[in-house]
């Protein structure tokens, strides 16, 4: 490109405004609709799991709760499952599982991505690259032969099943070793010059400095514990090892009561609502991880 | 020839030998356990997938050898397969995909436009249906395409006189495949929207200014010219992970429609065919045979996106 002296003034650079103005209008009408529709079903669910019962079997239906009750929550909590496992029960699993898988991926992913990052390691771009590559691995697509392998090392109908299949996300450890990439060289030789050892370095010069990587990595392990069907529908037998989001799986199967109706949106919303929270809180932190995340 | 080849491994050998020796051991050790996990449930799980795939194995007696017989049954027997399950997965890959890409690309720049506190609250709200996997959602689904005149859908289209009876829309041939195509939709804007949201973001002001000084003249222009070429990294990462997101979706179909298979296989993709024959028909082998084929499917798709999108290699 040619080199030529830019007067600031003459153009106007459209993206990344810092307040709104009026020509920002018809692109935010055009969006509008899209928007709405993105919406919807979020706004519904909140509407049905507060609903009383008159209100569900209401014709024509209503969009909108009028008087807004805890019933569905307390019917859900009431209620025991087919094998008279109480909800409590898959949601306690559900929480233990989820808060075990985030810590753990966290762990697995930052150390690794700062051994392959910063450590004199010479297989570690291959390593990253089959990573990469990994990041196109659909689950599902095997779920029989990681049976397999499972059954093999005595996993099958364990609470562990729950746990150590989700650990390894491959985009967490693409996403965390690109941001370490950005830390200097010159910090952890400055630390190594200090008398620190690399695990000291880990823990308390890289860690402190991925913070944002960490709370996208955390988004990511929750997403996959919290939301994880497959492990209970497939891996585990005993009903007291599932999870609530198996449960939920069912009840929206076999939810053709008006009472099962309202029961299913109220679990929906309680599956739903921590993913939400938790992005909410983390998004600045994950919209800076994200800058790092091109495949170059 | 042999005795050049060994002597070739010999020196790889030797070469790994010095390279290993001035690595850091406790690297070794910090990368262990993902790497052992990342062997057993991803790169295991492809070669015992491969492996079984050449045999007959019901789960009960162990694996005979069954040479190309799965692989011939799928191209030539599996009448289902190529009636119904193909040209679903086909339909729905080649919309959800390409579809989903270009509207969180879209989607994302108009975002880029928005000032910091309105962008956010736009974000959270795109980026949302994505947090719920798709099949937490279904109840909702449920109820909206709901078949009775209770369905909210059935209500409106009856209350302005568009339908006469309401229809069946999950149960139905005709709407349950694109039903699910357009709950995917809904919730395919993932990690890939986010990414390139970001990718926009980070591109410096000053390219935009010199472009229009080298006379660029329109938005649509700075679109082609400036703000894809200088986010490729994202629109890669973007591509394959609507890649994956669409074939991870694929299950919703038997979520909605509460059958495996669905009705006359109208929504069934190949990962609910998989499903279907490996834990009702528990015919291992050919389902192994079928995660192959998807594997490979996702596997060159992929490698499509990186000759588009990609600066180095293939």
């Amino acid at each position: 490109m040619k080199k030529k002296r830019i007067h600031h003034h003459q153009v106007i650079v459209k993206t990344n405004p810092r307040r709104f103005k009026i020509d920002q209008l018809p692109l935010l009408i055009l969006i509008l609709p899209i928007i709405a529709f993105m919406l919807l079903p979020l706004l519904y669910i909140f509407n049905q799991a507060f609903k009383p019962f008159d209100e569900l079997i209401q014709y024509p239906p209503r969009f909108f709760v009028t008087r807004p009750t805890f019933d569905n929550f307390i019917e859900l909590f009431r209620t025991y499952s087919s094998t008279s496992i109480p909800i409590s029960r898959y949601l306690f699993n559900s929480i233990i599982i989820t808060v075990v898988v985030v810590f753990l991926s966290i762990f697995l992913s930052s150390i690794t991505g700062f051994a392959l990052s910063k450590m004199r390691f010479h297989i570690k771009n291959v390593i990253f690259e089959v990573n990469t590559i990994a990041l196109m691995f659909v689950g599902t697509a095997v779920s029989i032969p990681r049976y397999v392998i499972i059954d093999a090392f005595g996993l099958i109908d364990t609470f562990w099943v729950n746990i150590i299949p989700l650990l390894v996300i491959p985009v967490g450890l693409f996403l965390i070793k690109q941001f370490i990439d950005d830390i200097p060289d010159e910090l952890i030789e400055a630390a190594r010059i200090d008398g620190a050892n690399d695990f000291q370095i880990y823990l308390r010069i890289v860690l402190p400095l991925i913070k944002p990587a960490i709370a996208t990595v955390a988004i990511l392990a929750f997403q996959t514990a919290w939301n994880n069907i497959e492990t209970s529908s497939i891996y585990v037998n005993s009903e007291q090892l599932k999870t609530f989001a198996y449960y939920m799986s069912t009840l929206s199967t076999s939810s053709n009561t008006v009472a099962g109706k309202g029961m299913a949106a109220a679990a929906t919303l309680i599956m739903f609502l921590p993913n939400l929270i938790i992005f909410i809180f983390l998004q600045s932190r994950v919209m800076n991880t994200m800058a790092h995340s091109g495949i170059k | 020839m042999e005795k050049n080849g060994s002597l070739k491994i010999k020196k790889f050998f030797s070469k790994e030998k010095i390279l290993f020796k001035k690595d850091s051991k406790l690297a070794y050790l910090f990368s262990a356990p993902y790497i052992i996990l990342f062997i057993i449930f991803i790169i295991a799980p492809i070669i015992v997938a491969i492996w079984l795939s050449f045999t007959d194995y019901d789960m009960i007696s162990s694996p005979t050898w069954a040479g190309l017989r799965n692989y011939v049954y799928l191209l030539t027997t599996d009448v289902e397969f190529m009636k119904y399950i193909l040209p679903n997965t086909i339909t729905f890959a080649f919309i959800v995909g390409p579809c989903g890409y270009i509207l969180s690309f879209f989607l994302a720049w108009v975002l880029s436009q928005f000032p910091r506190g309105l962008r956010t609250v736009l974000a959270v709200i795109i980026y949302s249906p994505s947090l719920t996997a798709g099949v937490t959602m279904s109840v909702v689904w449920k109820i909206i395409f709901a078949g009775d005149a209770e369905g909210y859908l059935n209500n409106l289209l009856l209350s302005m006189n568009l339908i006469a009876e309401p229809i069946i829309w999950l149960q139905s041939t005709t709407y349950l495949l694109p039903i699910m195509i357009i709950v995917a939709l809904w919730s395919s804007m993932g990690l890939g929207f986010l990414s390139m949201l970001a990718g926009i973001l980070s591109i410096s002001p000053d390219l935009y200014e010199a472009a229009y000084m080298d006379g660029i003249k329109n938005r649509f222009q700075e679109i082609i010219y400036i703000t894809i070429p200088s986010m490729k990294p994202q629109m890669l990462f973007g591509a394959v992970m609507s890649i994956v997101g669409t074939f991870s979706a694929g299950a919703i179909g038997v979520q909605l429609s509460g059958s495996n298979p669905t009705p006359q296989y109208a929504g069934s993709l190949i990962v609910n065919h998989i499903e279907d024959y490996a834990f009702q028909r528990y015919d291992m082998g050919y389902a192994a045979a079928l995660s192959v084929f998807l594997l490979a499917l996702i596997y060159l798709l992929s490698k499509l996106a990186f000759t588009l999108f990609g600066d180095k290699k293939s």
